[in-house]
């Protein structure tokens, strides 16, 4: 009967697999150049279900063709807890559930990840007033180019609010490698009006100015770089949370 | 190997006696596909249930990172276990005998560089050096290619010399570190394994099986038994990952000796996949490059997630016994090479 089992659940492994990664809905997890691999995954998950259920053993001669799987006490005994079963857990929580991006919650808990990104190439900022830049482009340049490609431009900002404490709030993107697990935020504080009404987790967009400010997170005594905002507003998240 | 052998069993209970009829009782009722129909049917009614019972952000950051870890080990996980249903079907019984030298001592050292050729993290190791015990290589061998695989492949190597900029001694010391870890562990177990403590992979017979009906009945039950481990390692990992403040870092970060095993112990708690383990490392200025070493050496070899899935591939009393040493040798080798390097 394992076999049937198995590739039903295989199968549905599979599935969710193809829709999280073809909906894109995989970017809240995974980054996104992990998209093709997961369809590979999800292709061989099915095939391996489908063959195995379309594929019959031919029958032994005692009578269930699938009776010598379970002969020799291995891992799928009856009486004992078949962890195959737990492979439906994740997989019907990723497609029925579908947790959101994580966001103030694990970035308030961690450092600033920002020496992980120093980069010490600094060409001078495209053309564009105000100009865009990532949070993670204005925080390097900042910290490690001390702001001075960054002084007297007009910039704009994008990513989520995170608590600052007694320094109001941090403009905040999380960057990921592999997977939601390795995430660690880049964050930038906001001095200048920020309107009221706005939470921990709530996208905006920033446009300001380089100020020399610099305060240590608490978390891990890394320089978050501040921004003199002149305008903040409200935006939806994206479709792409995390930068990798 | 004979039902004789099995005097252990990795999760609870005992194993049915063999040549008895197993699940004659437990099918008479229920069968296991239509408690799985059940199972999603409650699961599709349940859900708007399940999502108001979901709302804080704890909860959600623990199920995000729970999915996270599933997902992203998914493809290596189905590559690993593709690999080992091709060893066990395709490779000939004699043939890793025939290749690895005849001195266990020597066989382990060969293997530990062989994990060179597997691209990807721990979660595909697993099922190959199960694959490689069933095909006849000693188990010390199959141990280091276990351990040495996740760490010392282009991909992982390549990535950390990414993660550590104008830093190559990184790399090197990786290398050289994980290396030393995985011979030093091979050659402990020749040295004071017991065979009693190894289950070796049970897998269900092959024989007599057509090919391509062998290939699918490995593939699939490598597949539900590393992905069902995987799922109980990336429960803990996550519960610890949201549990634990990373705050109580910043207080130890100062001392040296304790700051190379708090980085250790972090790298087992995490269950960070080794490709991403070494930006993680990185951002962790504050602490000595000895301790980011640590963390890496450590990681790729004894995890929450790996620990779970090497107590489904090899038994519980192997891996209580085998995580711990592996944990000391890898901080012992790290602080070794970290302070020939630095």
């Amino acid at each position: 009967m394992s076999r049937q089992l198995h590739a039903l659940i295989l199968g549905l492994a599979g599935g969710a697999l193809a829709r999280l990664a073809i909906t894109g809905d995989s970017s809240r997890y995974v980054r996104a150049g992990l998209r093709p691999y997961l369809i590979a995954a999800a292709a061989v998950l099915v095939i391996v279900a489908v063959a195995s259920l379309w594929y019959r053993p031919a029958p032994q001669p005692d009578g269930d063709p699938h009776e010598h799987e379970h002969a020799h006490g291995n891992g799928h005994a009856h009486g004992r807890f078949d962890v195959a079963w737990l492979l439906v857990v994740p997989m019907l929580t990723a497609v029925l559930v579908a947790p959101p991006a994580l966001s103030s919650f694990s970035a308030s808990r961690s450092g600033t990840a920002l020496s992980a990104a120093a980069n010490s190439a600094m060409p001078p900022l495209p053309a564009g007033d105000p100009v865009r830049v990532s949070v993670l482009e204005y925080a390097s340049r900042a910290v490690y180019g001390h702001g001075t490609s960054l002084t007297g431009r007009h910039l704009t900002l994008s990513g989520f609010l995170v608590s600052g404490g007694p320094n109001g709030w941090y403009l905040t993107r999380m960057v990921i490698t592999c997977c939601a697990a390795d995430a660690q935020p880049i964050k930038v504080g906001l001095d200048g009006a920020i309107p009221a009404g706005l939470h921990a987790g709530n996208w905006i967009e920033a446009t300001g100015a380089y100020t020399s400010r610099v305060v240590k997170d608490s978390v891990n005594g890394e320089d978050i770089p501040f921004l003199q905002a002149s305008t903040v507003k409200p935006i939806p998240a994206p479709d792409q949370q995390y930068v990798s | 190997m004979t039902a004789g052998e099995h005097t252990e069993i990795a999760h609870g209970s005992g194993a049915p006696p063999a040549g008895g009829t197993p699940g004659a009782g437990s099918r008479s009722w229920v069968r296991p596909v239509e408690v799985l129909a059940v199972v999603l049917v409650l699961a599709l009614v349940s859900r708007g249930w399940i999502v108001g019972h979901t709302g804080s952000a704890r909860v959600q950051s623990w199920l995000t990172i729970f999915v996270s870890i599933v997902i992203q080990a998914s493809p290596f996980v189905v590559l690993g276990t593709v690999v080992s249903a091709a060893i066990a079907v395709l490779v000939p019984p004699a043939f890793f005998a025939r290749v690895l030298p005849r001195r266990p001592a020597l066989a382990v050292s060969v293997a530990a560089c062989a994990g060179v050729v597997l691209p990807g993290c721990e979660c595909g190791s697993v099922p190959v050096a199960g694959a490689l015990v069933r095909r006849g290589v000693t188990p010390a061998a199959a141990l280091a290619f276990l351990l040495s695989a996740p760490a010392i492949n282009p991909v992982v190597l390549v990535a950390t010399a990414v993660a550590f900029p104008g830093r190559p001694v990184m790399v090197l010391a990786r290398l050289g570190a994980s290396l030393l870890t995985a011979v030093v562990m091979g050659w402990l177990w020749l040295w004071a394994g017991r065979a009693d403590w190894f289950r070796p992979p049970a897998r269900p017979e092959l024989d007599g099986l057509s090919r391509p009906a062998a290939f699918l009945a490995a593939c699939r039950h490598d597949m539900t038994q590393a992905g069902g481990f995987l799922v109980i390692g990336a429960i803990t990992a996550a519960t610890m990952n949201v549990a634990v403040p990373p705050s109580w870092l910043h207080t130890v970060a100062g001392m040296p000796i304790v700051s190379v095993l708090a980085l250790a112990l972090l790298a087992v708690v995490l269950s960070i996949c080794s490709e991403a383990d070494a930006f993680v490392a990185a951002s962790l200025t504050q602490f000595s490059l000895t301790a980011r070493l640590a963390f890496l050496v450590v990681g790729p070899m004894v995890d929450l997630k790996l620990f779970a899935m090497q107590a489904g591939a090899f038994g519980r009393r192997f891996a209580i016994r085998f995580a711990p040493a592996t944990f000391t040798v890898a901080v012992l080798a790290a602080a070794a090479v970290g302070a020939l390097a630095w």
